[in-house]
């Protein structure tokens, strides 16, 4: 019985493994066709959105995020696989370094790249990405940072398709945003969701974990499921596998009832150590906690996030 | 052949033929060990209280093989999160919908030039229209979107169809709330015997099972079933019938949840057992259970004053 089932452990693993994926230094991705206009580049170092349009000189390439610096060149060369377009815009969800690594090469000057894009590529951010990296001992030079910046949001139509730039606050962090292409039914919700991990609410950074239940809660309001809670808009994590409405419920929940088993220890004046001691995540460690992120990381952050209300 | 063979063998000539008339044909496709298509009515002789309706008690995690992170995950579940709208029209996943009540309708996708099997399609079941594909193509990569019915590859062992699938939905193993979650995976085999159809399913989940959940379940073949497809599949239409705070999750907080006692209680199961665990499955079990104090079964009382037109004595 118990052989048997390794057995069928070992056959499921190798056929979880997949056999599309691509490899770039080290780095197992895969180009995947979302919907509409929308493409998703996913790696195992997060997720960039590509919308590419089909009219040759009128439209272009946007693209959500533009991933870890180290995947640079193999991102640049897979966009061009789906279009020869110019890159015309690009929008980032969260000042997060593995979602602005091509920022300053796409903004080059035009007379120095070596791909095809225009000298009036935009970079969008919600206005709190800039102001985190331009401040002193930021590390992102200047050419990096967004050109263009808004509050709460903003809406332009490109390739065909209303697009729709939201902010999300105080979330991850205060700089998230997510992007509703229309058209294509496709929400980019960069690092607001994850189906890897715990969300890290960065309280540094100005995150919440009442920002985070908000905008999980939100992006349910935009999503619409084909049938039977399935299909319909489909939502591109900043990292992870390609969800629906139904992927993202499964998510908010699990913060959901987190946060307020969080709540009830501080109504009870519990402290941080006996909410500790309680392992209050331990029914969803064992999926969402990561080395790099905790469950007791989480329930900490989610602990001090609530008590700093 | 003596006299007894002689008298025998217009029986058994009869037998076979009755056999041929009332078992799905013989299949021939080259490496196939039968063709399942065709109508299945299911028979609820297995588990048929956790089948049917009202399904298992909140409360009975017996017989699943879950660790105490499952535990904990469906002590804290609370049946009115059907009623939030994203729940409302969620149907059972792969795991869970084969057992769910259901006849079946098995139909075959072929080639249209060689007229070779490239899959079945399992309908009639929560999870609506299951695609078990036999071409071997391979499965999708991990950055692939995840499905209720998931990614399902079939291959032959002998006479045994062997389905692998992988890529579904987080859903429940049992309808009271023991979840698992979008890493478990599911191995079954497809059995013909005579005119039935046997299922033996496979389930794990490195987050919740300590050891791999087998169940089965068997329908018979029957020609003359009306297939109509589970009512309200594809159009559940989810809409606010209760009033409700924006955002709102039902859910018992850890310890709070007095439901999970109301099992052991019904049914004179004692609380420890009720609480599942793989050891839950083996008839070793017993043992321990003769050391353990069995509650008075509240149930069997109840029934023994329905059965005998008993009124319950007024409290003072």
């Amino acid at each position: 019985m118990k052989i048997a089932g390794l057995a069928a452990i070992a056959v499921t693993a190798s056929l979880a493994a997949g056999q599309q994926l691509q490899e770039a230094a080290g780095i197992p991705y895969e180009v995947r066709h979302v919907q509409g206009h929308v493409y998703m580049f996913a790696s195992t170092l997060g997720n960039i959105a590509i919308q590419v349009g089909k009219d040759p000189g009128h439209d272009g390439v946007l693209l959500v995020d533009t991933g870890p610096a180290r995947l640079r060149d193999t991102i640049l060369a897979e966009i061009r696989k789906l279009s020869s377009e110019p890159v015309r815009f690009m929008i980032v969800t969260s000042p997060d370094a593995d979602h602005n690594g091509a920022n300053e090469v796409l903004l080059k000057p035009a007379s120095s790249r070596n791909f095809q894009t225009q000298s009036d590529i935009a970079l969008f951010a919600q206005d709190n990405v800039l102001q985190r990296f331009s401040r002193d001992g930021s590390g992102v030079p200047s050419s990096a940072w967004p050109t263009l910046t808004f509050l709460d949001e903003k809406s332009f139509a490109f390739n065909g398709e209303a697009i729709q730039i939201i902010a999300e606050k105080n979330a991850h962090t205060d700089g998230d945003s997510i992007v509703l292409f229309r058209g294509s039914n496709v929400i980019a919700a960069g690092d607001i969701f994850l189906t890897t991990g715990y969300p890290v609410i960065d309280l540094q950074r100005g995150g919440s974990i009442q920002g985070e239940v908000k905008a999980l809660n939100h992006i349910l309001d935009l999503t619409v499921p084909r049938s039977m809670q399935e299909g319909g808009t489909m939502v591109i994590p900043g990292h992870g596998r390609l969800c629906d409405e139904a992927d993202v419920t499964d998510y908010r929940d699990m913060l959901t009832i987190i946060r307020d088993r969080v709540q009830d220890m501080l109504r009870k004046g519990k402290t941080l150590e006996e909410a500790r001691a309680a392992r209050l995540s331990r029914d969803y460690d064992r999926r969402y906690s990561t080395s790099a992120w905790t469950g007791d990381m989480f329930v900490e952050a989610v602990y001090r996030s609530l008590k700093t209300k | 052949m003596g006299r007894a063979a002689c008298a025998v063998a217009p029986l058994l000539i009869g037998l076979l033929a009755a056999a041929a008339l009332t078992s799905p044909p013989a299949f021939a496709q080259r490496g196939m060990g039968f063709n399942p298509s065709g109508m299945w009515t299911a028979m609820y002789h297995e588990d048929e209280l956790e089948r049917t309706d009202p399904g298992s008690p909140v409360g009975d995690y017996l017989g699943i093989p879950i660790n105490d992170d499952a535990r904990l995950r469906a002590d804290s579940w609370d049946g009115d999160l059907v009623s939030v709208l994203q729940h409302q029209c969620i149907p059972h996943s792969a795991i869970y919908a084969m057992r769910a009540p259901t006849g079946l309708k098995i139909s075959t996708v072929n080639d249209p030039a060689s007229g070779q099997i490239n899959a079945f399609i399992i309908d009639g079941t929560y999870t609506g229209p299951r695609t078990i594909w036999m071409d071997g193509r391979a499965h999708p990569s991990q950055f692939a979107p995840h499905t209720w019915a998931g990614f399902s590859t079939g291959a032959w062992e002998g006479d045994t169809l062997r389905v692998e699938t992988t890529h579904i939905k987080a859903g429940y193993l049992r309808r009271n709330g023991i979840a698992f979650t979008d890493q478990a995976t599911l191995t079954e085999f497809f059995d013909l015997h005579g005119k039935y159809l046997t299922l033996t399913s496979i389930a794990e989940d490195p987050n919740y099972l300590t050891e791999p959940l087998v169940r089965t379940e068997s329908w018979v073949w029957n020609p003359y079933q009306v297939f109509t497809p589970i009512a309200g599949y594809g159009s559940c239409l989810p809409s606010p019938e209760i009033p409700r705070p924006y955002g709102w999750v039902p859910h018992h907080l850890p310890g709070a949840n007095t439901l999970i006692r109301e099992f052991s209680d019904e049914y004179g199961v004692p609380f420890e057992a009720s609480r599942g665990g793989a050891e839950t499955m083996y008839p070793e079990y017993r043992k321990k259970l003769k050391q353990m104090v069995i509650p008075h079964a509240k149930v069997f009382e109840v029934q023994f004053e329905q059965e005998h037109h008993k009124q319950p004595e007024k409290q003072p």
